[in-house]
């Protein structure tokens, strides 16, 4: 992009943080919900930079982290199966289930296959018709259109030896649980710019009204994530609850129509358990009665699936921004990204990772607001 | 997972009655599916997500947002900075 450097411009970085200083007069809690932001915010020491009174607080947002574990044991049964070819994206492959991981059952034997996109496993089924080929198919709503392409592709093509394993999440009804929990305490979001790029931001403006709390659509770069802490400061510091998009080069109100015609086609919505979090009314997407024959589930019978967590970790706490991953008595010591409790410290957009991987072993020391700013 | 990478449409085709095209991530090309973006033409921006264009970039949108950062002042109150204009920078 021309453009992109003056995203990550370090004067406009700073020009931003006088502005949001200037603005705040007390303490204000704002949660990222994207762990890919998470990831933005910690590599560039944004939260370090701003104002003691912020506090970014770090969200759900990474479908590795909260796919269930119960959804992880059932991809090693499937996977660990005879003449089956399981497909993923790779950082599913480190993710612990109960007792063991994908890329221990690869080196158990099983054909175990990183892809770039789910076209890449839909190929890998073609070219394979003796092979029963599944693909991991997790994700929020970024994530599923791509999914639901590759379903629909194998069912208009006739690929009978293709199947999904589906644990989709959806980032609304995540927000709606948050804002309604006792412990919460995130007055402000920054809602992922990416999810919004699929489905538009048109199911946010109730939630913003419901729960009075500011919504704002945020990139990634520098830049993006400060106007959008700059947007959200403005309205809480007005009292104001309204939805804004501070990433309007890449997000409309819409959304992309034809993806969300086809998630609507291929996938329906059912209530889904996060991992660390519990049950979430309405916050997941399966396969729609049409598409059942794909399911992996129905196709395999994995049977009873008995799961064990880590009493270790506390990534359930992470997720939900009740706690720093420092302030996890694992963090750094039994936990580490060799050798992970939880799914939050093997994703690229997992907290746990992202403070691990930049060197965060510390609770959050915040500057004052006399500090200097460093260049991004 | 959530995280798309932007990139410039260099060629649109059809493969299997899917609309393809070849996209250029800074001097890396990739195939990568275009059916949820009918409209997108060869030069354009995208966001491209495990394989899927999902959204085309607006430029104009862009600049504009650049521009209301420095509308506010933001560089010149803080720093002194005379920031050039953006359509200059470029």
């Amino acid at each position: 992009m021309k453009y992109l450097e003056e995203f990550r411009d370090a004067k406009g970085v700073q020009g931003l943080l006088a502005e949001i200083r200037r603005l705040v007069t007390r303490p204000w809690n704002l949660m990222e919900v994207c762990g890919g932001q998470t990831h933005s915010i910690i590599r560039n020491g944004i939260d370090q930079l701003l104002p003691q009174e912020i506090r970014l607080i770090h969200g759900p947002g990474c479908p590795v982290c909260v796919t269930p574990l119960v959804a992880i044991d059932k991809a090693l049964a499937i996977a660990s199966l005879p003449n089956v070819t399981f497909c993923s994206f790779g950082d599913m492959l480190r993710v612990p289930g109960s007792d063991k991981d994908l890329f221990r059952v690869k080196s158990e034997g099983g054909d175990i296959r990183i892809v770039y996109s789910p076209l890449d496993a839909l190929k890998i089924a073609q070219e394979n018709p003796e092979r029963q080929v599944v693909f991991f198919a997790i994700g929020f709503e970024t994530t599923a259109p791509a999914n639901a392409m590759a379903v629909d592709l194998a069912k208009k093509r006739g690929i009978k030896n293709f199947s999904v394993l589906v644990s989709h999440v959806l980032v609304p009804p995540a927000i709606a649980a948050i804002m309604s929990s006792p412990v919460n305490r995130v007055q402000a979001f920054l809602a992922a710019g990416h999810v919004c790029s699929v489905m538009g931001f048109w199911e946010y403006p109730p939630l913003a009204e419901r729960f009075h709390v500011p919504i704002v659509i945020t990139g990634f770069e520098p830049l993006d994530v400060l106007a959008g802490i700059l947007a959200a400061v403005r309205q809480l510091e007005n009292g104001e609850a309204r939805v804004e998009n501070a990433y309007s080069r890449v997000v409309n109100f819409e959304g992309n129509l034809p993806a969300q015609a086809l998630l609507k086609q291929v996938f329906t919505i059912e209530d889904r358990a996060w991992r660390g979090i519990g049950n979430i009314p309405q916050s997941g997407w399966k396969l729609s009665p049409a598409y059942r024959e794909y399911d992996a589930e129905t196709r395999f019978s994995v049977g009873e699936i008995h799961t064990v967590e880590s009493p270790l970790c506390h990534s359930g706490e992470v997720l939900q921004g009740v706690i720093q991953p420092t302030e996890c008595p694992a963090f750094g010591r039994q936990c580490t990204p060799r050798t992970p409790l939880g799914a939050t410290m093997v994703s690229s957009e997992g907290a746990c990772a992202a403070y691990y991987n930049y060197g965060r072993f510390a609770p959050v020391s915040i500057t004052t607001a006399e500090e200097p700013a460093c260049a991004t | 997972m959530c995280l798309a990478i932007p990139g410039q449409v260099k060629e649109i085709f059809e493969q299997n009655g899917l609309r393809m095209g070849r996209v250029d991530f800074g001097g890396i090309t990739k195939e990568v599916c275009l059916a949820y973006l009918p409209e997108i033409a060869i030069g354009d921006y995208t966001i491209v997500h495990v394989g899927f264009a999902i959204s085309k970039i607006d430029e104009e949108s862009a600049l504009e947002t650049l521009n209301t950062f420095r509308e506010m002042g933001l560089f010149e109150e803080e720093f002194g900075v005379e920031p050039a204009p953006v359509e200059t920078r470029h």
